[in-house]
């Protein structure tokens, strides 16, 4: 191809962290017009190469040409002004700050005299070509909301039209659908495709086969930091893609037999919880979870899952409603009765509730059961007990750690969550996990790892309440699955033949019709 | 007894007790708008009394002190901030020290060279009488005739409220200091923003600590601050990180300040004019909450709560204004406790919900 069409040239780039070979020497280029998909695992090297490209890194070798010009980039600045725009996973926007007010952020278009910087700020002007913009490239969004009030979906599309009146010409978009429901996927999807007819191009990056497979036109996957195949969405697979990433051949879909529902083990009845600012964010939740079925609870984050499930481990004080766990009121009781009676908890925030991160892997694993008999004899904790334990656990479930002394902090994503499973399931008593979010971040052998232990479990016959916002985990692993929006459980279907379009639609808060009410 | 004189005397003095801790209160909007939480504004406002009493001693010229007091609380704050950027010491710890070490230095310095020697001041600035302004009634006495530095106090409100919500240079700074990380994305230089706005701050709490010695006093005395830069830090969270909040809220304490030292006089009877004055200030805050309550149609409940308080102060006013008391003296110290008192009120009942800058204490480092 000719190479004024590239847009992005990227050749030879190798970066060097402090004992890590970040990038090794990684040719990518990028066509003017198209969707490039950059597919990997976490630590694969994606970000690192997106942040040489933004100017937040400086390659160690390699060079890059933009528009067939070669160019050093020293700082974002740098960047922005060849034209790059990036969208990051976690926003950049300020929320006590409206639309107008994030856009203009740093390029305030005042006057180019020295006084710039003192000059009013031109609000109106600002919101006039965000309009502009939005009305060119589809992107509905008011100027004048504030981020806070919006919803996920429109702040994403703030940070394109930011990016846009930047001027760019190149987008990156950093795993732009972790935090979307499926509907709002499908509408960036759109919004990408029209970006790109309009002479855009757009680097992808994600970990999601399907999407990637949807929606690039080229696919180069990364892993180790080196690139390791690229191809055309027509002409590969899902099960080839995910090998590429991860090395070796995958299980993309969990392997279950028939759930063997046996006695109720956990009730919950109007079960109502206020979060920490006093909003009430559960309202009125009811279900059951019987031993060894796996009640899947899927939704948008924020939809009071969280103050759910802090409720139903005794986190978080109920206002009102009933929790029953094995036949037993615990609504009011303290975690660790809970924890005893037979209830495991993996929280959503592994690194915040799941750990206590600078403590060793060891004393991570007893956390939940140090106080008794073996770890615990009279007044002291006993060693030998806390570290046989650890031996045993770190070889069953597969932590990979240089030693059972080394401080949680140091382990990757996938072997804290590990660690936190193997403690949840060792505990003598279980009867119901509680699973938040376990594969948030992971790559995806501890994908596979994890859910093999769910499924396990419930095999085992404990009752397992699983939520999560990937719809496809759930449907994956779930018997019964239960949508929630808004603070109520909007519908409860089966697993089998449930349709992923109702549920998005469902997560997404269109309303309860006649027809999935009959489903259930 | 408590005729327009007292009222206009008492209003007047309000306003110049109102000016240190409304300084003292725009540094630390300054610094903590960027991300800096400033708790060693006393301090501060202490190194800048000291230094802007020896400079205007030496110069003969209480600007040149004005001026001198001025840099010494930029300097003072430009090492909170290396303190808390450069080194990123706990932020709260770093204030702390500041304080001590103004306490420490300042009393030294004074017992070792001021208290041997016997310097005196040079005396204060002049009153600066606003030409027909000054002869409105009412309002002349109590706005017009000041000394400079409450219509620069006036003025620094007004630009700070200014360059805060309407230039590039205070939107990066709010930015910075809610998210510093989305600034630094788009190519704002989060810690040189972060140096600059706390050493703004610091010139003007140089101001606040000169003010006390070029307007108020004439003088240097140990530990003269006694805690107005505490308070400011109170105005600071009532006024909610608004220049103009926190002008309203500095009022307030000017007020308690200058009503304890009016009714030291002893011209007037301390019950009855707490009793009365409370009053007042029950009914003007009582309907003001309800006025605002039916504007932004808050719960009935919260209404009547503001309705009963203003009806308690109205009544508390007409038998303040109408009943004889016994004609006790409290003594003066009690009366000086009123602004403290205020503020622990204000700390404890008020704040709730104060919405902070989001990275205020919150060390930024790049990925």
């Amino acid at each position: 191809m000719a190479e004024q069409q590239l847009a992005l040239r990227v050749e030879d780039v190798t970066k060097r962290f402090p004992g890590v070979l970040a990038n090794n020497d990684i040719n990518f280029d990028l066509e003017k017009g198209e969707i490039h998909a950059l597919l990997g695992e976490n630590g694969a090297g994606k970000t690192t190469l997106m942040n040489i490209i933004y100017g937040l890194y400086k390659p160690d070798d390699g060079k890059i040409t933009i528009n067939g010009e070669e160019v050093v980039l020293h700082d974002p600045n740098d960047a922005i002004r060849r034209g790059i725009g990036m969208v990051h996973q976690h926003f950049m926007l300020v929320p006590v700050m409206t639309v107008t007010e994030n856009v203009m952020l740093g390029n305030e278009k005042t006057t180019t005299n020295f006084l710039h910087m003192l000059a009013p700020l031109d609000r109106k002007r600002i919101a006039r070509e965000i309009t502009q913009l939005a009305d060119q490239h589809n992107l509905k969004v008011d100027p004048s909301a504030y981020v806070r009030d919006l919803p996920v979906g429109t702040q994403q599309r703030v940070e394109i039209i930011k990016a846009l009146h930047r001027g760019a010409e190149i987008l990156i978009l950093d795993e732009p659908t972790a935090v979307l429901t499926p509907q709002e996927a499908d509408e960036l999807f759109d919004i990408m495709r029209s970006l790109t007819q309009k002479g855009k191009s757009i680097i992808f990056i994600t970990h999601k086969l399907k999407e990637v497979l949807a929606i690039a036109d080229r696919i180069t996957v990364l892993r180790g930091g080196q690139v390791v195949g690229s191809a055309i969405p027509s002409e590969t697979s899902e099960h080839e893609l995910a090998s590429m990433m991860v090395g070796r051949d995958v299980l993309l879909e969990v392997e279950k037999s028939e759930a063997m529902p046996g006695d109720v083990v956990l009730d919950v009845t109007d079960l109502i919880a206020e979060d920490d600012l006093g909003h009430q964010v559960v309202r009125g939740v009811s279900f059951e979870v019987r031993a060894g079925e796996i009640l899947g609870v899927a939704g948008v984050q924020g939809n009071g899952q969280r103050e759910m499930v802090e409720a139903l481990t005794g986190l978080r004080r109920a206002v009102g409603g009933h929790i029953t766990l094995l036949g037993e009121n615990i609504t009011r009781s303290q975690p660790r009765h809970i924890t005893d009676i037979g209830s495991a908890h993996v929280p959503e925030d592994r690194h915040k509730h799941g750990l206590v991160l600078p403590f060793t892997v060891a004393d991570n694993l007893v956390l939940n059961a140090y106080h008794v008999e073996p770890f615990s004899k009279q007044f002291f904790v006993n060693r030998a007990a806390i570290d046989a334990n650890a031996d045993r656990l770190v070889q069953e479930f597969d932590v990979r750690t240089p030693s059972i002394e080394t401080p949680a902090s140091s382990l990757s994503g996938g072997n804290q969550q590990k660690t936190i499973v193997a403690r949840e399931l060792s505990h003598a008593t279980v009867k119901l996990l509680i699973v938040n979010q376990p594969t948030r971040g992971l790559d995806v052998g501890s994908i596979e790892f994890i859910h093999k232990r769910i499924v396990q479990a419930r095999d085992n016959g404990v009752a397992v309440l699983l939520i999560s916002a990937e719809l496809d985990e759930i449907m994956g692993l779930a018997d019964r699955i239960a949508v929630m929006y808004s603070g109520r459980i909007v519908a409860t279907v089966p697993a089998e033949g449930a349709d992923r379009n109702r549920l998005g639609l469902l997560m997404a808060g269109a309303e309860v019709s006649s027809e999935i009410n009959t489903l259930m | 007894m408590m005729d327009e004189k007292f009222f206009i005397g008492l209003l007047a003095l309000a306003f110049v007790k109102a000016t240190p801790i409304t300084l003292g209160a725009l540094t630390g909007i300054y610094s903590e708008r960027s991300g800096i939480i400033n708790i060693g504004i006393e301090g501060t406002m202490l190194v800048a009394a000291f230094t802007s009493f020896i400079v205007s001693v030496v110069s003969q010229n209480l600007w040149v002190g004005l001026l001198g007091g001025m840099l010494a609380g930029g300097l003072v704050s430009l090492l909170l901030a290396v303190l808390s950027i450069r080194y990123k010491v706990n932020q709260i710890i770093a204030g702390m020290v500041i304080n001590l070490l103004a306490i420490g230095v300042t009393n030294y310095a004074t017992r070792v060279y001021i208290d041997t020697s016997g310097i005196a001041g040079i005396g204060v600035l002049p009153k600066w009488r606003i030409p027909l302004l000054m002869d409105i009634p009412i309002l002349g006495p109590i706005l017009f005739q000041h000394q400079p530095l409450v219509y620069f106090m006036f003025g620094l409100v007004v630009l700070t409220h200014y360059v805060m919500f309407y230039t590039p240079w205070g939107l990066r700074t709010r930015a910075v200091g809610e998210h510093p990380r989305a600034a630094d994305t788009v190519g704002i230089p989060v810690n040189p923003m972060r140096y600059a706005s706390t050493v703004i701050g610091g010139l003007i709490a140089g101001m606040a600590g000169s003010f006390l010695v070029v307007e108020a006093v004439g003088s240097f005395q140990k530990m003269m601050t006694t805690g107005r830069g505490f308070i400011a830090l109170a105005v600071m969270i009532f006024g909610r990180w608004n220049p103009f909040g926190a002008l309203v809220a500095a009022l307030l304490f000017g007020f308690a300040e200058a009503l304890g030292v009016r009714l030291q006089l002893g011209d007037i009877n301390n019950i009855q004019a707490l009793v009365y004055l409370t009053g007042l200030g029950m009914l003007l805050g009582g309907t003001i909450q309800m006025i605002t309550d039916f504007v932004k149609k808050k719960e009935t409940r919260s209404k009547i709560i503001a309705g009963m308080v203003a009806i308690t102060g109205l009544i508390a006013a007409i038998l303040g204004q109408t009943l004889t008391f016994p004609p006790t003296v409290i003594p003066f110290q009690f009366l000086g406790i009123l602004p403290y008192v205020l503020t622990i009120l204000v700390l404890t009942g008020m704040v709730r919900g104060a919405a902070a800058p989001a990275a205020e204490g919150v060390v930024y480092e790049k990925q």
